[in-house]
């Protein structure tokens, strides 16, 4: 995958420069070096490059896997953490919700050996359901965040993760973000350290979190609290950088990089950390400047722990709470303040861009279904997964989304309503079904839910680039295992009426989804159908409009594959259509849908 | 040549998901560092795949911060396909900025939605010449069509890093060997020659415009009439079978409550007349009366 990583793995001992990395490479990299023995993550962007690089690291150093979810990753950590030896997981922010029940009681718990989750925020929303800020959740679960703002950081700041786990009996969060993930730099890196396993730490009343035990550690992870701040206050991982005192900005993470841009002449604090903050380390700084203002991406976190030590302090009064930070939004902010002067340069070219949106691609086999289901008129609930791309027109055949795993309860619920009279289908893919699905699977079975689970196997994770899962039968490391059976499973959970279709005969597998919305009672429909993409890229010959039977009338269009544009014929006034062979993968769908047989290979 | 100031310099790379915008900004990424200066390149991935529009910031210069540029403060555009370089030209350093695009269109489906008499694809109307006499300096190069001349469509990319090498300081002997580690090794002479020619075709000259042969059809356009279409459904044939409901491209068709087809709204007729073709019972008939004959 990554050459870098590679030459980096391979030449262990010391390549002091390596990369470009990417900020998701340099979290491997830490990883690497600070003498992990077991990694596992579920994929999610922009998280999922992390462990991807990870496995690219010899497996006698460490064991790295895909786990079916993130709650099972932070799981598998946490009992390697107990077993002695340095672990390690890795998600994004809404993966961190699944993960968090895990986490909330771990935190009483404390390490055994290091324990360290990095997880990745997604501001501005690229490809994710929100923007919650982890630094929140962190404060929370009274977790330490080590924020990062480039490359070199991600590594460095990732080993010293682990050494404060381990220093203060406490698992250690280490955000990133998007910009900073998929940000390539020059990286400096290091030897593999040589971490002598622990003993088990064979002591209940730390491990066991009954209540009595659980009301002993609370104080402690209190007293924790405070002694990190002091320790991180301490920390030379803070930057303070004093030049004009007239303003003071307090800042973290990306954040940082875009004040330096923008502002280069401001003195700044550079928080290794949003949480827990020492009172000491900002009053230093505070006391040095005229006027405070803190910039953070997301949520004001810092800005209100300030505010309650009593310090004057500007913030989202100047800067967006929503949205990505950018040089330009940064730059705004310190405008609003009445510290810099509006920017004069900018491009005149004044149209409106074309519309691009993200598509299905040429061949995938999500299309069809999604087409079978605009025209069976269901109400569709939908999960996570390249296939909520047909929430818009051409297919439109989505009416809810909410997060991994919700399709089916949330179409268990619309069906205990009692107020939908169409039929109640579930889409949820063959990934996000093991990540989550399968337990309302059984709620809906256990309830007798009249709904229909059309479960999109497509043999790999998709969305996040093709991932393998226990559905595929290989490991993260690409060895053979044990492949779980879709059918044999569904049939054991007590689905009595469950027929798989291959959703490139889009006549028949209209006819089952047709028969199991009949059923009264859970029906699931499993649409086999390997992705185009991944793990390996099918192209098939391509298929060819004959412009003189074409009659324009546009119905192929309604797929919205991408290999599918108008040609320089007309028919009464419209464009006929014509295939471009490059990308055409062949699958046919677009000629069983042609009411006039015009397109053939 | 793009000139050296104390900020870094800025290359903005766009594209469409799938041409390998991540791989022409990791090559010159890696021609950077290995010139030693501090480098970022910056994108974000996760639709990348799907047809979506792509763009990778690449920075360098002695010391980088933010890892995206700042907008109007490109040194260069490069752009691998022409309404992304449009998408793209105000973050172009409207003073000092290059502009390199490759003409060719990629069509998306979205801009084949209009369905009116006559309507034309919804992409940028901009052509290059247009484009071209309003940026300070640049090439519009029909890259694809070139590659395709040299037997391989994929090494576009290629003669676009070979133009754009003629706008940055680094030696056409570095931009090879690092070519050379990133293309497989049985395109590495293709791949050659696409630099060579890229980097020939710009030295000819500045503000270059070679159109691409490919792509929109305005050419051929009839002038269209315009028509009112009227849509009648004998009830009394009808048997409620479902075929024009399922097959209206338009979906405008349905069952009302006596199973017989209607058309609730005539507005989203086109007239295409599948219905007509495709009703068993001759049920369904279409007319399409050009406006002027109508108001006679």
């Amino acid at each position: 995958m990554n050459e870098a990583v590679k030459v980096a793995s391979q030449d262990a001992a010391l390549k002091p420069v390596a990369g470009p990395f990417t900020g998701n490479e340099a979290i491997a990299r830490g990883v690497w070096e600070a003498g992990v023995k077991v990694a596992a993550a579920y994929p999610g962007t922009p998280s999922t490059e992390i462990m991807e690089s990870v496995s690219k690291y010899p497996a006698a150093d460490l064991h790295a896997q895909w786990s079916t979810n993130e709650k099972t990753a932070l799981d598998v950590a946490i009992g390697a953490s107990f077993a002695g030896v340095r672990a390690f997981a890795a998600m994004k922010h809404v993966g961190l919700n699944v993960a968090a029940d895990a986490l909330m009681s771990f935190s009483y718990i404390g390490v055994n050996a290091g324990l360290v989750i990095v997880v990745c925020d997604d501001p501005g929303i690229h490809s994710s359901q929100n923007e919650q800020d982890t630094r929140i959740f962190a404060s929370f679960a009274q977790v330490p965040v080590i924020e990062p703002s480039d490359g070199q950081e991600a590594l460095d700041f990732t080993k010293y993760a682990f050494e404060l786990s381990e220093k203060f009996d406490t698992p250690v969060i280490v955000r990133a973000t998007t910009r900073l993930s998929h940000t390539r730099s020059e990286v400096k890196v290091g030897a593999r350290q040589d971490i002598q396993p622990r003993a088990f730490n064979e002591n209940p009343s730390k491990n066991v979190m009954i209540p009595s035990n659980a009301r002993n550690q609370h104080p402690k992870v209190l007293e924790r609290e405070a002694l990190v701040a002091e320790e991180l206050a301490s920390s030379p991982l803070n930057k303070v950088e004093i030049n004009d005192t007239s303003v003071g900005v307090i800042t973290m993470g990306l954040s940082y990089v875009y004040v330096k841009e923008v502002y280069p002449e401001a003195s700044v604090l550079k928080l290794a950390s949003s949480y827990p903050l020492s009172e000491r380390l900002v009053r230093d700084f505070c006391d040095q400047v005229d006027r405070v203002i803190v910039v953070e991406e997301l949520e004001p976190v810092v800005e209100n722990a300030l505010k309650v030590m009593g310090i004057r302090v500007e913030g989202k009064s100047l800067f967006p709470r929503v949205g990505e930070f950018s040089p330009e939004v940064v730059r705004d902010g310190f405008v609003n303040a009445g510290l810099l002067p509006e920017k004069i340069r900018k491009g005149n070219f004044d149209f409106a861009p074309m519309v691009r949106p993200p598509v299905l691609c040429s061949g995938c086999p999500h299309t069809s279904c999604f087409m079978a289901l605009r025209a069976l008129d269901g109400r569709v609930a939908g999960d996570i997964g390249c296939y909520t791309l047909s929430v818009v027109e051409p297919l439109k055949s989505m009416d809810t989304c909410v997060s991994m795993g919700s399709s089916i309860a949330n179409a268990v619920g619309m069906a205990k309503a009692g107020t939908q009279t169409k039929p109640i289908i579930a889409t949820i893919g063959d990934s996000t079904f093991l990540h989550s699905g399968i337990p309302p699977l059984i709620d809906a079975v256990y309830n007798q839910a009249n709904i229909t689970v059309f479960l999109l196997d497509n043999h790999i994770t998709a969305m996040t680039g093709g991932q393998d899962h226990p559905g595929t039968g290989k490991t993260l490391r690409g060895e053979e295992t044990a492949r779980v059976d879709f059918v044999k499973l569904i049939k054991a959970l007590g689905v009595e009426w469950c027929e798989t279709v291959d959703s490139y005969d889009m006549a028949s597998m209209y006819q089952s989804l047709r028969e199991a919305v009949e059923f009264k009672g859970v029906s699931v429909v499993i649409s086999d159908r390997p992705c185009v993409l991944d793990p390996q890229k099918i192209k098939g010959d391509p298929f060819k409009v004959d412009q003189n039977k074409c009659v324009a009338c546009q119905s192929c269009m309604n797929l919205g594959c991408p290999a599918l544009t108008w040609s320089s014929g007309w028919h009464e006034g419209r464009h006929k259509v014509e295939i471009n062979p490059e990308s055409c993968m062949g699958c046919s769908i677009c000629a069983q849908i042609c009411p006039t047989d015009s397109i053939a290979l | 040549m793009v000139e050296k100031r104390n900020g870094p310099t800025n290359v903005l790379i766009v594209g469409v998901g799938g041409q390998g915008v991540i791989m022409v900004s990791k090559v010159l990424a890696q021609l950077c560092q290995n010139h030693g200066y501090e480098v970022k390149q910056s994108e974000v991935h996760g639709m990348a795949k799907r047809g979506g529009g792509v763009f990778s910031h690449v920075r360098y210069g002695s010391a980088v911060w933010s890892p995206t540029i700042p907008e109007g403060e490109a040194d260069v555009l490069l752009a691998l396909e022409w309404a992304e370089a449009l998408r793209w030209i105000n973050f172009m350093n409207p003073d000092t900025g290059t502009f390199i695009a490759d003409t060719q269109r990629i069509v998306p489906p979205f801009a084949c939605r209009a369905r009116g008499r006559g309507e034309e694809a919804g992409y940028a109307p901009q052509t290059p010449e247009e484009i071209m006499a309003q940026v300070r300096a640049g090439y519009a190069i029909d890259a694809t069509s070139m590659a395709e001349d040299l037997g391989n469509l994929k090494a576009a990319n290629t003669v676009l890093l070979g133009a754009l090498s003629t706008t940055l300081e680094f030696p056409v002997e570095d931009w090879l060997e690092v070519i050379r580690g990133f293309v497989p090794p049985h395109s590495i002479d293709i791949n050659m020659a696409a630099f060579a020619a890229g980097r020939e075709w710009a030295q000819a000259g500045d503000k270059r415009v070679e159109e691409s042969a490919k792509g929109l059809h305005k050419a051929d356009v009839e002038l269209q009439q315009q028509v009112i279409t009227k849509l009648e459904i004998t009830e009394e044939w009808c048997k409620g079978c479902d075929i024009c409901v399922k097959m209206c491209p338009e979906r405008c068709l349905r069952l009302n409550e006596q199973l017989v087809a209607e058309l609730p709204d005539p507005s989203k007729c086109t007239g295409c007349r599948m219905c007509e073709w495709l009703c068993p019972d001759f049920a369904i008939k279409i007319t399409n009366t050009p406006v002027l004959e109508a108001a006679e």
